[in-house]
């Protein structure tokens, strides 16, 4: 006899997250930001280097469950949606452990007009009055990458030194830093960030870091005054990534650079081989208006908002008992 | 050779690491941002206890060790090696002072422990969590005292030193928790 159907999380959970969606959508609708839904099952993927992905078959045609659902939602603001936003599942191969679970509740919105500062009051908006029900302060803190880097480590993330680096590692104790990040500046960064700043970061309060160093994946528009960083937000709570979000490319030329880019990435990393999305990059071409973008993983939201510890405590059935 | 890869780590999954063999007591999946994810997994060595940390990235696979714990009887001690037995099968096994270390001190013959193989041969021996084991020698002890105060050093049969309650007696039998190394009580006869 095993007690394995029981669901992971308890029922107070289960209520806690459907509070949760309905404030989500009472937001939007004030804001009048439009709800949609996307095609989970797709014959495109993203090509990030460092996502893997469930791929299946109908016939012969390779079709691939989505990452995030990026992708099809700016084909729809390229055809005029307006803002939308978007709560759905998505599925990461091989991302398992306290923060995660291969399949996940995403919410991602996308605002036209806004610019990435923009986008940061707007998720303030939305997350604090949350946050504040359950005991969390008001207050939001803002930091850039480069300013709160050095302030843990010491160091400058726009400028690679390996013995520098290795140091720092060092003096945190993780002195097998080199096997694992070699001479790669932006395994570094990944490496020293999410071992030594995240943890420190503040605590019972929404945390946003903006600006980051341009040597990182991602589809962040470069900054303006300084083309070393991209306008990219992270957020966190308690030390913990909620949240991913950026000034969106809007340009095809860029876009495309980019996929040939991190499709070389993936070559490199001995990823699954994945061909650009043609149809996102004929959508750019046809025009998408300036406009900023950010995805939030709620059942991390839900963890920090109901105080637990894993992601299982707040899913009906993690992937062990899926 | 079998191997695990990264998302494979769980908790009790033993690998080889350094060649020795070592079993993960903790596996922390790390993935930032965008970025490389890893796995910052904590590991026990099994041949000498000491923990260590180690990262991954993710994807990465380490080779299986072939590492199993089997419940045996303690025959004999031959002056050189230690002796057990399957209950089972009656297959019989050696373990040298150092797969055996500290554990030769609760061991008393025909008691079951846990005897871990790798590659079929002991590399550590854990005893129950319990065992009763007679005192051979322990200074006599005040008429009329029942308990607590300060209690006393007492030899037991196998050479270990437990601190007992003063009234103990030479020959008595007495249950002992071999995790801490403390009296628990005299054994019911």
């Amino acid at each position: 006899m095993t007690n394995d159907w029981q669901p992971s999380c308890n029922v107070e959970a289960l209520q806690l997250r459907a509070a949760m969606l309905h404030e989500i959508r009472a937001y939007f609708y004030a804001q009048n930001v439009l709800e949609v839904e996307t095609p989970i099952l797709c014959h495109s993927i993203g090509t990030d280097p460092y996502l893997d992905f469930f791929a299946t078959t109908m016939g012969n045609v390779e079709l691939y469950l989505q990452t995030s659902p990026e992708f099809s939602m700016k084909r729809l603001l390229a055809a005029g949606s307006g803002s939308i936003y978007q709560i759905t599942k998505s599925f990461r191969q091989g991302e398992s452990g306290r923060y995660h679970n291969p399949e996940f509740t995403l919410l991602e919105w996308y605002r036209i007009g806004f610019d990435l500062q923009a986008l940061m009051d707007d998720a303030e908006g939305l997350l604090v009055p949350l946050l504040a029900k359950m005991g969390f302060l008001r207050t939001t803190q803002r930091l850039s990458y480069v300013d709160v880097f050095e302030k843990y480590t010491g160091l400058n993330p726009l400028e690679f030194s390996l013995p520098k680096y290795q140091q720092v590692a060092e003096d945190f104790g993780l002195y097998d830093a080199h096997n694992v990040c070699a001479n790669d500046h932006s395994l570094w960064l990944d490496f020293l960030f999410s071992l030594c700043v995240q943890k420190k970061l503040v605590k019972n309060q929404l945390c946003m870091i903006y600006n980051y160093p341009a040597c990182l994946p991602s589809l962040a528009r470069l900054n303006k005054e300084n083309n070393l960083l991209v306008d990219r937000v992270e957020l966190f709570i308690n030390g913990v990534e909620i949240a991913n979000g950026y000034f969106e490319l809007t340009d095809a030329g860029e876009q495309e650079a980019r996929f040939e880019q991190e499709i070389l990435q993936r070559e490199k990393n001995k990823a699954f081989a994945v061909e650009k999305d043609r149809r996102l990059l004929a959508a750019l071409k046809s025009g998408l208006a300036d406009c900023s973008g950010i995805a939030i993983g709620l059942d991390r939201l839900l963890m920090v908002l109901g105080k637990k510890e894993k992601i299982d405590d707040v899913l009906s059935f993690s992937i062990s008992n899926a | 050779m079998a191997s695990f890869s990264t998302s494979e780590f769980k908790a009790g999954m033993k690998i080889i690491m350094d060649s020795d063999p070592c079993a993960i007591i903790e596996n922390e999946f790390v993935k930032p941002g965008k970025g490389q994810a890893f796995s910052r997994v904590k590991i026990r060595n099994l041949k000498n206890g000491r923990v260590i940390e180690r990262t991954f990235k993710s994807g990465e696979s380490v080779e299986a060790a072939d590492v199993i714990d089997l419940d045996m009887q303690y025959l004999y001690n031959d002056g050189e090696f230690f002796h057990f037995m399957h209950p089972e099968s009656f297959e019989q096994y050696q373990a040298d002072a150092t797969a055996v270390g500290d554990t030769k001190l609760w061991l008393k013959d025909q008691d079951m422990c846990i005897l871990t193989l790798w590659n079929d041969a002991p590399i550590s021996v854990t005893p129950p969590n319990f065992v009763e084991l007679t005192v051979a020698d322990t200074d006599p002890g005040l008429k009329g005292d029942t308990s607590g105060g300060g209690g006393k050093p007492a030899t037991m049969e196998t050479g270990a030193v437990v601190r007992v309650p003063l009234f103990i007696q030479i020959g008595e039998l007495l249950k002992i928790d071999t995790r801490s190394g403390e009296y628990v009580s005299r054994a019911k006869t």
